[in-house]
């Protein structure tokens, strides 16, 4: 439900959005990640993380079986323990869709599909949008697009607006997440500018990174991104969703977005309908601390099983 | 090591109610009765008579600790100047060795000294943790550095120390003010005789452990415990040259008298009534952080807490929603929690003198906000609040509250914020919120304040000199200006 | 140092390394030098300097960063580390009362440089009273690599004499160690490496000077190069070859210290900023 907005005033808006600064957010998120979150609330929020997890794999040597593999770890992170909940996703490449469609047939997990020339988005519109269209046709439930930060960041928001917008038209009933790459914009100004334009341009999510440009995630990049999605639901009554992604390894880190997430967007965004997190290797370490928080007993990285 | 299905369920219907985590406190051990600091040890007082200090969060005493008579306050008077002799003389250079082993004896006690200054004073444990003990090990450091570097700080001079040095300090940062107070007077090659408030005198004590551990000559640091008898006695003593008191401006303003025509030196960190100012053109999240910081870090009991918050008219109803829904995130409780926000109040005379003045603001006409939060049952508690529709006139935007209580003005344009923030009698410290750089210059040249902070507040630094104008007092505390009270420019 | 087999003891002696990108190494060329009794130092060359200076270059940026109280804190470390091994320091510099008020005077100046971090900008920085609305201030910053040629003696305080001032002002350090007496130096980079220096801050080569100098004078990667431990002619030619990039050439006294020593090897930075609402 994209804000109808006057288009030639875009670009004096988008200048218009209120500026951040940059120590203070570093603070404040410094600040939140010293919470100290422990034995009731850390088993929920570790299960909370899986149940938020996009479970991904983006390499150019994925395979049939990689994505098989996923699938399984995604319906039961671990075998022969059912109180472990599933992921919310699995994240492919498009050509990997309908196989992960496949294997994930019957169960809860979603499947979610990078698109629009993923992770540069540097290609013509027609080519994102057929690829869009034909991800959505070979089974996608969720498509993470990115923007076009060259048009980003030369000023053509209009570009980068009309782009999400047509985008989302292609997902027709799929959800759509809009990476914006945070560590190309260069400043939080520009990344609260690209959060307000993608989600007036109609994004279900927005999220900050591919995973394969550095820095990706970060804590007071996410801050500043969930404090837009704040004042754009105080605005127009929308609520977004927020995906971090690229980075995030260790259940520490998981925690410390779930605080920042419950502080800055609080309990109601404490769902995958509103948060995800995409990481590849970070659902072991859950488990592991899962298993620690039981137990009692450190883990090793002998006893998960890799997929 | 499965758990069952219901417990899997009932775990999915939870929120995120942050479990307690309590600071570990069994590595902290603290007496049952203390003695005085002085000449080196720890001794009996011959007044023969003790008061209890308790934790504020559970109204427990925790110790018994001496109170000085005028006997007391000779002795320690007269250990300092014993000391004097030879520690005036010594070489800089190993003047600076004991004060860098302090500054490393604080580092590797933090949490003992953070824990304790929590348990005695209220203070949530993640700002002693993180703001009061570091500060207080990076202020020896810095001072240490200046020992033998005098000559450069004030060329073309010889500085000379002043003598025994009668420092009082007050109970909102007792570490730190002890640190600010002792640091450049030892640099500068003075002894001490420090009294900190009868309601915090742990972390003085535990400190006057630290001067034993690090071999610091006796004499050259003492530390006597009492009441505001005991401080009048202290600087009142012919034997001590130089005065440095921290607390409120009323005895401020007494002490002052006190020491007309003595010939001492003198320095008064005193009150404050801070204006915090917010343009329409401030990134207001960070905004929003700074404001809570200034009024909401430790209890607001802080001299400089932004207690006025000036906001420009266009911005303050999105302002001040977004400050209301901050504070219903503000974690009020179990000062040893290290998810607390907000501890507990000092004292419960500090408690009365907030409440009374709270309800003064009600009665005014002044509206009151406050987000829902439970209160501990035991203990002396007062919620973060807010209030609005407030008048220069009021006594909440005139005095001094000394707790977690905001008085919120708005203003039109600079100029009117200038007059409004400059209208009162203290002149501690100022903030500004505005994108514009320019703004920022012309405001902190308008500001009759000792320190401006420019989209920021409450940032303090051993480098950075720190006092008042007007009846906050005089003096400067921090950087090369801080050692200048403790010095003789011959 | 002699090698001692007492009785049934086979003393394990040690191998003198240079300290290059925080890693003891041999020199790449795999040569060696024997300038104080037996023991094999190594002969650095050309391509350890030029490993060296790209390794400080790495390590600048982190540095220079770092606050001016951490490194205060990095350096007094350094000195903390240094006068724990005080024997074996007064043992390579042959014992005695000298050996000892060396490596007395090494400590303290390393202490006293701890204690400029931090007052540096307090001392040699200003607030200029421009005429015109405009708030102006000057403040120093590191110029980046600095190379130090040491004096052969004293061989350990008059490296640590000039490391100490660069490194406290947030510079990265190539340092030649003394070419007869270089062990002390060497030594010194073992405590600079237990001292929380991040990797590559600081480098000490060894070797024979005629085949380093040129090339640490030459570098257009150097920023700035101190010669207190070179002979008059030497001086010269790293002043001929300074002027490549315009290196900065450090002179003063071999026993300065002082603040301006530290800002010898700074750059001063003027800022304009306009008052206005």
């Amino acid at each position: 439900m994209a804000t109808a907005l006057s288009l030639t005033h875009l670009g004096s808006l988008m200048r218009g959005v209120r500026s951040v600064d940059e120590v203070g957010a570093d603070e404040r998120a410094a600040s939140l990640a010293k919470r100290s979150i422990k034995k009731a609330s850390k088993l929920w929020a570790l299960d909370l993380s899986i149940r938020c997890m996009d479970l991904t794999t983006l390499e150019g040597s994925d395979t049939p079986g990689k994505v098989a593999a996923l699938s399984a770890k995604a319906i039961r992170p671990k075998p022969g323990d059912a109180s472990v909940p599933s992921v919310a996703a699995i994240c492919v490449y498009p050509a990997r869709v309908a196989e992960a469609r496949d294997r994930l047939r019957g169960s809860r997990v979603k499947v979610a599909s990078v698109a629009t020339a993923f992770p540069s988005g540097q290609s013509f519109t027609s080519i994102k949008l057929a690829e869009t269209t034909d991800a959505v046709a070979a089974g996608a439930d969720e498509i993470d697009m990115v923007i076009d930060r060259g048009a980003f960041l030369s000023g053509d928001y209009q570009k980068v607006y009309d782009e999400i917008v047509a985008v989302k038209e292609a997902c027709g009933p799929a959800h759509l997440k809009v990476i914006l790459e945070t560590g190309e914009l260069g400043t939080y100004d520009a990344v609260r500018r690209a959060s307000i334009l993608s989600m007036a341009a109609g994004a279900d999510f927005i999220k900050t990174s591919t995973g394969k440009v550095q820095p990706a995630a970060t804590l007071p990049v996410s801050l500043v991104m969930m404090e837009a999605i704040r004042d754009f639901m105080r605005e127009t009554g929308r609520p977004v969703g927020f995906k971090a992604a690229g980075g995030i390894r260790t259940s520490k880190q998981a925690i410390a977005y779930l605080v920042v997430l419950y502080e800055t967007l609080g309990a109601e965004w404490m769902t995958p309908e509103r948060f995800r997190l995409g990481a590849s290797t970070l659902l072991n370490d859950v488990l592991m601390q899962i298993d620690k928080e039981r137990s009692g007993v450190y883990q090793s990285a002998d006893y998960f099983t890799i997929d | 090591m499965a758990i069952t299905k219901r417990q899997a369920a009932e775990l999915a219907k939870q929120t995120f109610d942050y479990a307690p985590a309590p600071e570990a406190i069994d590595h902290v051990r603290i007496q049952q009765r203390y003695g005085l600091f002085i000449g080196g040890k720890m001794v009996e007082p011959h007044s023969k008579r003790r008061f209890p200090t308790i934790n504020p969060a559970t109204e427990q005493k925790l110790a018994e600790v001496a109170e000085a008579d005028a006997v007391d306050v000779g002795k320690a008077v007269s250990a300092a100047a014993t000391a004097f002799t030879s520690w005036s003389r010594m070489a800089p250079s190993r003047r600076a060795r004991y004060l860098f082993r302090i500054s490393r004896l604080i580092q590797e006690r933090a949490r003992e000294l953070a824990v304790v200054e929590t348990m005695d004073g209220g203070k949530p444990i993640k700002e002693s943790r993180d703001v009061d003990v570091p500060l207080s090990a990076a202020h020896f450091f810095y001072y240490a550095g200046w020992a033998d570097k005098l000559e450069w700080a004030f060329p073309n001079r010889r500085p000379r120390p002043l003598g025994v040095a009668g420092q009082v300090i007050p109970w909102n940062f007792p570490l730190l003010m002890l640190a600010w107070k002792i640091a450049p007077a030892l640099a500068a090659g003075n002894t001490v005789v420090l009294k900190p408030a009868e309601t915090t005198p742990l972390s003085a004590l535990l400190f006057a452990e630290i001067c034993q551990q690090a071999e610091l000559p006796a004499g050259v640091v003492n530390i006597i415990t009492g009441a505001g008898k005991t401080g009048s006695l202290l600087v009142s003593h012919p034997g001590v040259k130089k005065v440095a008191f921290t607390g409120s401006t009323e005895v401020g303003k007494m002490i002052q008298r006190s020491l007309a025509g003595s010939g001492k030196h003198l320095t008064l960190e005193l009150g404050g009534k801070a204006a915090n100012i917010v343009f329409e053109d401030a990134p207001l999240d960070q905004a929003v952080e700074g404001i809570v910081n200034g009024i909401y870090f430790n209890q607001g009991h802080v001299c400089c807490a932004g207690s006025r918050l000036l906001v420009q008219e266009s911005i303050a109803r999105p302002l001040l929603e977004k400050l209301k829904q901050r504070l219903s995130t503000l974690r009020l409780g179990d000062p040893l929690d290290k998810n607390t926000d907000i501890g507990a109040i000092n004292s419960k005379a500090q408690l009365e003198k907030i409440q009374g003045l709270v309800e003064s603001g009600i009665e005014e006409g002044a509206e009151i906000y406050q987000p829902e939060c439970k209160l501990p049952e035991r203990g002396y508690w007062f919620p973060p609040t807010v209030f609005t529709n407030v008048s220069q006139s009021y006594r909440i935007a005139r005095e001094e509250i000394f707790g977690p209580v905001l008085s919120v003005l708005t203003f039109r344009t600079p100029a009117e914020a200038v007059e409004k923030a400059n209208n009162t009698p203290y002149g501690l410290s100022a903030g500004v919120w505005t994108d514009k750089g320019s703004r920022i210059l012309w405001m902190a040249e308008r500001m009759r304040a000792g320190v401006v902070w420019a989209n920021t507040f409450n940032r303090f630094d051993p480098t950075s000199p720190f006092g008042g104008y007007k009846e906050s007092g005089y003096g400067r505390e921090g950087g090369v200006h801080g050692l200048l009270p403790y010095l003789e420019l011959a | 140092m002699a090698a001692k087999n007492g009785g049934d003891r086979v003393e394990v002696r040690k191998t003198y390394k240079q300290y290059v990108g925080g890693e003891f190494v041999r020199s790449e060329s795999g040569r060696a030098y024997r300038p104080e009794g037996s023991v094999n130092v190594p002969r650095g060359s050309r391509k350890d300097l030029r490993d060296a200076v790209r390794a400080a270059r790495t390590a600048f940026a982190g540095w220079s960063a770092r606050t001016a109280m951490n490194r205060g804190q990095v350096l007094y470390r350094a000195a903390e580390m240094l006068d724990a091994r005080r024997a074996e320091f007064e043992e390579l510099l042959r014992g005695g009362r000298r050996a000892r008020a060396e490596v007395d005077e090494t400590v303290e100046v390393l202490i006293w440089y701890a204690g400029w971090t931090d007052k540096l900008a307090q001392v040699t920085g200003t607030v200029n009273p421009v005429s015109g609305p405009y708030f102006n201030f000057t403040i120093p910053e590191p110029t980046g690599v600095v190379g130090i040629v040491a004096p052969e003696e004293p061989s350990l305080v008059g490296l640590v004499r000039r490391l100490a001032p660069a490194l406290c002002g947030g510079n990265v350090v190539v340092a030649l160690a003394p070419e007869d007496r270089p062990l002390p130096a060497l030594t010194l980079a073992e405590v600079l490496a237990t001292s929380d220096f991040p990797s590559g801050v600081v480098n000490v080569l060894s070797g024979q000077r005629k085949e380093l100098l040129p090339w640490l004078a030459s570098h257009m990667d150097v920023n700035a190069i101190d010669v207190s431990g070179c002979t008059p002619d030497e001086v010269g030619a790293v002043e001929a070859a300074a002027a490549d990039n315009v290196k900065r050439v450090v002179k003063l006294p071999p026993g300065e210290r002082s603040p301006h020593l530290v800002t010898a090897f700074m750059e001063m930075k003027t800022i304009w900023h306009p008052i206005g609402v």
